[in-house]
């Protein structure tokens, strides 16, 4: 089973403290949604909400058309899956799973053999007879993911539920909880603070920052075309080139930058268009630059000095000292190939249409 | 030299210690076998009449069974209260937990005698006669604010997060606090009962002052003590050290010992 959930202007005060403000999002039946952010952005208490754990100051949570505000967890359609896995110590794994079969009064056999079918699904049929302290993190994880499913809710909520895990296990963890979500199409809505982690499982993404949403959308577009300086900075490495808008003209924009006048179009600037005199700041990502010209459609952003830098595996990453802005070190993701020595000075170049301009107000976070 | 000292020192402390605590009751076990009239020096051959003679007498029977049961009963309840105070306070906001906390554990500091005293009062103002029941009320009085400090001690933030997972898996708060809660805080609920088992089991003053008719054993003892020394009451006090230490013995082994598993 499966649900949409629409949340409208929901507000949460903790005294003089906002946590979310006016958060309005929907989110379609069966999609996989990831709210991410740094710790303390909200998104642990929109989870609570939605879960029923926490009732919002104000505004409206509408799970599968009906409004759940204030009903209390036990009667939601939604099962949360905790960041410390909160199974029964004093249960097998048989009877931590049929637990909510048991609450929804299911018959013993019945809901036995319900629960080995979800064990068997997240392979520990065969520890069934267990108990939890028997078990890794990366087993009880999955003991947690299965006791949640049980109950075929319309939504599940992960409350950063790898947080805990290794980076191997993680990975393997994302994998398995994305085929599973595909496999059910029950809605997911999964918090993490790990963009990686949000990049890889996600449908779409819920940037947030301050309790508000700073972004919105699929993973790529929150990725080469964000809204906002923040959802732009914590998606990963991005260089900020301070510029001003000084002419307009057919859909196009003249930047005056450090490196001298930018012609970029109506698309780069995503938070809407800009008027001629407003302070902008470009966003490049670190691969986006690049040493030589391969394409016609690349111009040279300027002229720059290889400070230092290492190789990736995938990507060259180095430090650039522009000739006309010492002072505004950019970070680039060179191709595997170049062979850059520190004190090489080459040309940087870039794609216009890479280059994403927004309104400089909050460089500082 | 020097180490040799403190070793003769050390062996010598211990040998004192534990004479000081278990030579009395070695000595009353010892001369309830007395082949004698009198349970004192010198100790002149085994015997077990005197056990035959606790076994045969109907008096010190049904107070042992009197007692069982005030023991039993008085700890259910003490631990059944003792419980639903501990999760009240730890799982909701109440107005004066700190206060209302002291004032559960108060009863601890004030002596038996003057609980019993009260407790006298209060039942003869209220018309209600003394009899094995209200031993078991008294019992209760000094057990519960014991019962209440173990189990509060043991209630965690952690096991807060596992009751919200099964309220979200459809329980009612008395189905949490029945199928979860309480089968989480076994081991200090078990601890707790066994402990004030043990306390009634042993109590004299509240049992002598708030009964009647039926009597608790050491009431039956104390009584029989009035009338001399006997090998007799040295058999039974030998009985109620057995029965005391059987239960140590549970506790150690069934409720201290799993604790540790099943906290990982």
């Amino acid at each position: 089973m499966t649900a949409d959930v629409r949340l409208q202007n929901v507000t949460k005060t903790f005294g003089d403290l906002t946590a979310l403000n006016e958060i309005s999002l929907d989110i379609e039946a069966g999609e996989f949604i990831v709210l991410l952010g740094p710790s303390g952005c909200g998104k642990s208490t929109l989870l609570s909400i939605i879960g029923g754990f926490l009732a919002p100051t104000s505004g409206k949570v509408l799970i599968g058309g009906k409004d759940m505000t204030i009903v209390p967890p036990s009667v939601r359609p939604t099962t949360t899956m905790f960041q410390d896995y909160a199974l029964f110590p004093h249960m097998t794994l048989r009877d931590n799973v049929a637990f909510g079969l048991r609450m929804r009064k299911v018959g013993r056999a019945e809901r036995g053999q319900k629960a080995d079918e979800f064990l068997h699904m997240v392979g520990l049929k065969a520890s069934a007879d267990r108990k939890p302290h028997e078990l890794s993190g990366g087993q009880r994880q999955r003991v947690a993911l299965a006791r949640a499913l049980a109950v075929n809710p319309d939504l599940l909520l992960l409350d950063e539920p790898l947080g805990a895990l290794d980076m191997k296990l993680r990975r393997q963890m994302q994998d398995e909880l994305k085929a599973i979500q595909k496999e059910i199409g029950t809605t997911f809505i999964h918090v993490t603070h790990d963009q990686e982690e949000a990049m890889a499982i996600a449908d779409r993404i819920v940037v947030m920052n301050h309790g508000v949403i700073e972004g919105y959308g699929k993973p790529a577009d929150i990725y080469m075309q964000p809204r906002s300086i923040f959802a732009a900075g914590f998606m990963g490495e991005v260089n900020f080139i301070p510029g001003k808008v000084i002419a307009a003209q057919d859909k196009q924009y003249q930047v005056e930058t450090v490196f001298g006048p930018m012609q970029l179009s109506k698309n780069s600037f995503t938070a809407g268009a800009p008027n001629v005199g407003d302070e902008t700041t470009l966003c490049i990502r670190p691969e986006q630059l690049l040493p030589v010209s391969d394409n016609i459609e690349r111009v040279t952003l300027c002229r720059a000095e290889v400070v230092n830098g290492a190789f990736f595996g995938t990507h060259f990453r180095c430090h650039l000292k522009p000739e006309s802005a010492p002072d505004l070190m950019l970070v680039a993701h060179m191709p595997q190939s170049t062979q850059l020595k520190q004190g090489d000075t080459i040309d940087v170049l870039v794609n216009p249409a890479d280059i994403i301009a927004l309104p400089p107000r909050a460089l500082e976070s | 030299m020097r180490t040799q000292l403190s070793a003769v020192f050390s062996w010598g402390y211990f040998v004192a210690i534990y004479s000081f605590i278990f030579l009395p009751v070695a000595v009353l076990v010892l001369f309830s076998f007395q082949d004698g009239r009198l349970p004192i020096p010198p100790f002149n051959g085994v015997t077990f009449k005197w056990y035959a003679e606790v076994f045969a007498d109907s008096k010190l029977m049904s107070a042992l069974g009197n007692s069982l049961t005030v023991a039993s009963l008085s700890s259910v309840v003490a631990c059944v209260l003792g419980f639903c105070a501990a999760y009240g306070l730890a799982r909701y906001r109440l107005p004066g937990t700190a206060f209302q906390r002291v004032l559960l554990t108060a009863p601890m500091t004030v002596s038996y005698l003057i609980i019993a005293l009260g407790l006298l009062v209060v039942f003869n103002w209220t018309g209600v006669r003394l009899s094995l029941w209200t031993v078991g009320i008294g019992h209760v009085v000094i057990n519960l604010p014991l019962c209440f400090a173990i189990i509060y001690a043991s209630m965690g933030d952690h096991q807060k997060n596992i009751e919200r997972a099964a309220r979200d898996l459809g329980a009612n708060n008395f189905q949490v606090m029945v199928l979860i809660t309480a089968p989480m805080l076994m081991p200090s609920i078990l601890a707790a009962f066994f402990l004030s088992l043990t306390f009634s089991w042993d109590e004299f003053i509240i049992a002598f002052l708030l009964s009647r008719f039926d009597v608790t054993l050491p009431v039956e003892i104390w009584s029989l003590l009035r009338s001399g020394l006997n090998p007799k009451t040295n058999a039974i006090g030998s009985l109620v050290f057995l029965i005391s230490t059987v239960l140590l013995v549970v506790l150690e082994l069934f409720i201290f010992r799993g604790r540790g598993k099943n906290d990982s």
